[in-house]
């Protein structure tokens, strides 16, 4: 389990260690089962590739799991994400081989609220294109 | 076939409500890669300071996007869901989703416009507990790629 963070012990500016997720075919065919999106260009290349994508992409929504798990591993099991948006940028591009695609996540502290909140901005990146852009996570700490 | 305008600012109200499971919520977690206790164990959330294993922080997509479908997958929309992908998402929640809760969502189609070739469509989805505790409102901006062409 992750260390918690204190709110009196974050500093305005302090980076987070980045962090790599990995997103496989499997990886894909689990989010769907597990959130009911069955959009067949998560799943299938031959209608990925016939609608003009590059191949089988993340779903955007694995790839903000994946920052708000960099969120939360972050803030500790107390801490509570209160507001969490992003802007999917760019498609993760999810190759059929045992390695598949990385998302690297890197954020850093960009202000601290009242009511022990603070605001972390985070970047996500997979093939040295950023894929979540204007990603915030307001967390309350304890 | 092209989108129908029309459908600017019509509300889909709550169907059944969603009764959210530890099942689930573990089911939710593997899927993401999230080993986090929080999501397991009923002992580490609580110790925590939950009242029960609570979600992971996109979970509240399973709801949404249960209440979004019968917005997105509305035959009158006309929306082609191979050639759509995920714009943006946002949760902005009064508290955290935690095992035990039942949940209503109901979902408004809060924009239609064009972006160039494609087409972006916002959702609004509110999510509350069946006593109208508000949990979780979702935004939501779906993009048809060449929609508007």
């Amino acid at each position: 389990m992750s260390v918690q963070v204190r709110y009196d012990e974050v500093e305005t500016g302090a980076e987070l260690a980045p962090t790599s997720y990995q997103a496989t075919r499997l990886s894909l065919v689990k989010y769907c089962g597990a959130s009911g999106d069955f959009n067949v260009i998560h799943w299938n290349e031959r209608i990925a590739t016939s609608v003009g994508l590059p191949n089988v992409i993340a779903h955007g929504m694995f790839t903000m799991a994946q920052a708000g798990r960099y969120v939360t591993d972050w803030a500790g099991p107390g801490a509570a994400v209160v507001d969490f948006g992003v802007r999917f940028s760019s498609m993760v591009v999810v190759p059929d081989d045992d390695t598949g695609a990385t998302i690297e996540v890197s954020g850093k502290v960009e202000e601290k609220l009242d009511g022990n909140r603070v605001v972390l901005a985070l970047t996500a990146r997979s093939a040295d294109t950023k894929v979540l852009t204007r990603a915030r996570a307001v967390v309350r700490l304890l | 076939m092209a989108i129908n305008r029309d459908y600017l600012g019509r509300t889909y109200p709550a169907g059944e409500p969603y009764e959210v499971s530890r099942v689930k919520i573990a089911d939710f977690a593997d899927a993401i890669g999230d080993p986090n206790p929080v999501y397991r164990d009923r002992g580490a959330a609580q110790a925590a300071g939950h009242p029960d294993v609570i979600a992971p922080p996109t979970f509240a997509i399973v709801i949404s996007m249960a209440s979004s479908a019968r917005a997105i997958g509305d035959p009158g929309l006309g929306l082609n869901y191979a050639m759509v992908v995920h714009g943006e998402q946002r949760f902005e929640y009064s508290r955290q989703i935690v095992a035990g809760d039942v949940l209503t969502a109901d979902v408004t189609i809060s924009g239609i416009r064009d972006a160039g070739r494609n087409i972006m469509i916002t959702t609004q989805t509110q999510i509350r507990t069946v006593e109208g505790e508000h949990v979780c409102t979702a935004h939501s901006t779906l993009v048809e790629r060449g929609g508007a062409a």
